[in-house]
């Protein structure tokens, strides 16, 4: 009996493995929450707040695709993944979306089984130095202690840098960016290099921010999306398009403020129509209800909306739109048509 | 006479399996390890069957591609362009050297707080028996990244060195300089060097370590050889010859006389640029992790010599206290060898925790090879589960190598019996 018993325990798991493939956006319904992989903290992307619910411009879209594929902006999982951990979060299935500050590359894309859906910020590799060393080119850093987060693109365009421009430097390898916080404001290491974005995330929590200088220099292309597991297209196309939502919503004035008043009766855009739901059946198309990226706009705002909202530059962070502007507006933001 | 007959012959019945007690457990354990290679055999088919559906199928070929990565600390000569199998070997020969640093000084300090925390002074025993509780009942994860805290928040910067108003300074006449980025002491430098000795093309010793290393073994034995030639003569005439001015010059004059003609001349830290340039730069990482490490594990090996030590009947004590042994003689003549054979066998599972615990590198950037390989390369590959493996494949290495020796050793300390 007892033998049976394990027998058919085993059979079912069996099962299970083998049927976790089928679809993520099946798994999330039956769940009835998003699991989410992201940054560890870093102010103004992905950290908790006062009250411990996570907060920032990571977090926002995994909270978009919670409100568009569930309807509720509040059912995300949060799973803080290091650089370390987050690919194979990803990759065994604990985590649905990994929106972390992560950098699209080809390897990652291609050898390593993931596939990005877009890119929500695009950004470069920079360092920050305390004023008083006095630097003003990263090339003058000429065997300096940089402090360097481990697991990471930067790592390598890091070495790349140093490499071309024939100077020489000592890595500090670090887990989290709380350590390399901790490890440069002590003089551990002279420099600290990330992405510009994580930078000025990180020194605005500083208790004299204006004691650091970032580096003019940006090393790298760093297009920072979101990214899913590989071969489950359905899953894939749903993140795609919230994300698109989100920056179309921008383009033609959706906001959180007006979005209830454009959803009530057809309007006279035809492609805000289609986007809304008041016109076509583009949700279903995705195996969504007809108001999702209603709910997905109005979990946080539009991209304009969470940009400022988050790293923009009323906030400590204080980023401006540069390259992550709209299309219409000289960046490099575009969404392609909702039809 | 009694005629034997045989008794009747019985055919084995399947039943016979299951109800008689002789073929029972067989059936039961036969079964049981049938289970168990099933079980085994559907982890591993489903693992490869799931990594071919991802279409990840297990391959090593990342081994030999580029690296691309820096690594701080490297024992033999290393760049980012070299393969992810020689940063996987740097990764490995700083996790030996955390670990032979760690074993040793964890002996020390054990050993000595062991014998301490048995002294009759009543402030020692107690201050021993407090540093025993403290450093075994925390864990060891704490003990280092406490460790690499207080490094980096309490010592001064290399920036602090220099200038007029310098709010610190160099020890020893500016030959050692203790900084928050770790210890910089002054490097061994040769002016006639002999090279390097290539090994499988891959990496160089130095023929300079090997020259000092081969004399100094040589020292000894002809030192040994002079203390035996001074036993034989003590037994046959009674009166034993002065040796020590011998066995001092052989051991002290010959290193002195090659590293003389190597030109050996010290090179000394100084400060350069951003940081301190030339000796030995021994890294915080390095520093944090070796420390934490051995004193948490003097910890429990000092429980173990106590306990060796209070193994041996004070009738030893008392006989050797009656033959005219001072107390130190005692100890050293008559307990500890005996005590090291209670001692030996739970010390090889110390050094063997203290070697896996190595592995807690990261946690203060010390690359190690959980670091190298089953870090970066880990994460810039995505080779999880090749890399996993043949970390989990080098660590099993070590760890018998360490049992295979400490074994031999004890075989030779053991009690022989007759």
């Amino acid at each position: 009996m007892r033998k049976s018993v394990f027998l058919g325990a085993l059979a079912v798991a069996g099962l299970a493995a083998g049927g976790a493939a089928a679809g993520t956006l099946d798994d999330v319904k039956a769940r009835g929450k998003v699991n989410c992989g992201t940054n560890t903290g870093l102010v103004g992307f992905a950290a908790p707040d006062a009250n411990g619910e996570w907060q920032g411009f990571d977090v926002a879209v995994c909270r978009a695709v919670a409100a568009a594929v569930l309807g509720d902006h509040m059912a995300v999982e949060f799973v803080p993944t290091t650089g370390r951990t987050r690919f194979t979060a990803l990759a065994s299935g604990e985590i649905d979306i990994l929106s972390r500050n992560t950098t699209w590359t080809y390897t990652r894309d291609v050898d390593l089984r993931f596939t990005f859906i877009g890119v929500n910020y695009y950004d470069g590799q920079g360092f920050m130095v305390p004023k008083s060393l006095g630097v003003t080119s990263a090339k003058e850093l000429d065997g300096a202690t940089v402090c360097i987060q481990t697991g990471t693109t930067t790592e390598l365009n890091l070495a790349d840098f140093f490499r071309t421009n024939n100077i020489s430097y000592e890595p500090v390898p670090i887990e989290t960016n709380a350590e390399g916080q901790q490890q440069y404001l002590a003089g551990a290491c002279d420099a600290y290099t990330t992405d510009v974005s994580g930078l000025a995330a990180t020194r605005a929590t500083f208790e004299d921010p204006t004691a650091h200088v970032i580096l003019p220099e940006i090393v790298s292309k760093e297009p920072l999306g979101p990214l899913v597991r590989h071969g489950d297209d359905e899953w894939a196309d749903v993140v795609r398009w919230t994300l698109f939502a989100l920056i179309a919503a921008e383009e033609y004035g959706v906001t959180s403020a007006n979005i209830d008043e454009l959803a009530a009766t057809p309007t006279s855009n035809p492609e805000i129509n289609r986007l809304l739901g008041t016109e076509g059946d583009l949700g279903p198309m995705l195996g969504l209800p007809v108001d999702w990226a209603v709910k997905a706009i109005k979990a946080g705002g539009n991209y304009g909306e969470l940009f400022e909202k988050y790293i923009g530059q009323n906030t400590p962070i204080g980023l401006a739109r540069g390259l992550n502007a709209q299309w219409t507006e000289g960046g490099l933001l575009y969404a392609p048509p909702f039809r | 006479m009694t005629s034997m007959t045989d008794p009747p012959k019985q055919t084995l019945r399947l039943g016979m399996l299951i109800h008689d007690t002789r073929y029972r457990s067989l059936t039961i354990q036969i079964v049981v390890l049938a289970v168990f290679m099933l079980l085994a055999a559907w982890l591993i088919s489903n693992t490869i069957q799931n990594l071919a559906a991802l279409g990840k199928p297990i391959s090593f070929d990342f081994l030999s591609s580029a690296a691309q990565y820096d690594i701080n600390q490297t024992l033999i000569a290393y760049d980012n362009q070299d393969s992810h199998l020689r940063a996987a070997i740097v990764g490995l020969l700083n996790t030996l050297l955390v670990a032979v640093l760690g074993c040793a000084l964890a002996t020390l300090v054990g050993v000595l707080v062991g014998v301490l925390r048995l002294s009759k002074n009543w402030l020692i025993a107690r201050i021993m028996a407090a540093y025993v509780e403290i450093f075994r009942n925390v864990p060891v994860l704490l003990w280092v990244v406490f460790a690499m805290a207080i490094l980096i928040e309490t010592l001064p910067m290399p920036r602090d060195f220099r200038g007029e108003d310098a709010t610190a300074s160099m020890l020893l006449g500016d030959s050692i300089a203790i900084t928050n980025r770790g210890v910089y002491v002054p490097e061994p430098l040769f002016a006639r060097s002999l090279g390097d000795f290539p090994v499988f093309g891959a990496f160089g010793i130095s023929l300079d370590f090997l020259a000092i290393l081969a004399v100094l073994v040589g020292g000894f034995a002809t030192s040994a050889a002079i203390r035996r030639r001074a036993e034989r003569i003590q037994n046959a005439t009674g009166t034993r010859p002065t040796t020590w001015h011998l066995r001092l010059a052989v051991i002290v004059l010959s290193p002195v006389a090659l590293l003389a003609a190597l030109g050996f001349h010290l090179g000394y830290p100084e400060l350069r640029g951003f940081n301190f340039q030339g000796g030995i730069h021994l890294r915080n990482s390095l520093l944090a992790l070796w420390l934490a490490l051995s004193f948490y594990t003097a910890a429990f090996i000092a429980e173990i010599v106590r306990a060796g030590i209070l193994a041996i009947p004070k009738s030893q004590t008392e006989a050797a206290t009656a033959l005219g042994l001072r107390p130190h003689r005692t100890m050293r003549l008559v307990i500890l060898p005996q005590a090291l054979r209670v001692i030996i066998p739970p010390l090889i599972s110390q050094y063997l925790n203290l070697t896996k615990n190595s592995s807690l590198a990261i946690a203060v950037g010390y690359m190690d090879i959980t670091g190298t390989l089953g870090g970066i390369t880990l994460n810039q590959t995505g080779r999880e589960l090749e890399c996993v493996l043949l970390l989990m494949l080098v660590y099993l290495i070590i760890s018998l190598i360490i049992s295979a020796v400490m074994n031999w050793y004890n075989s030779r300390v053991k009690l022989v019996e007759r």
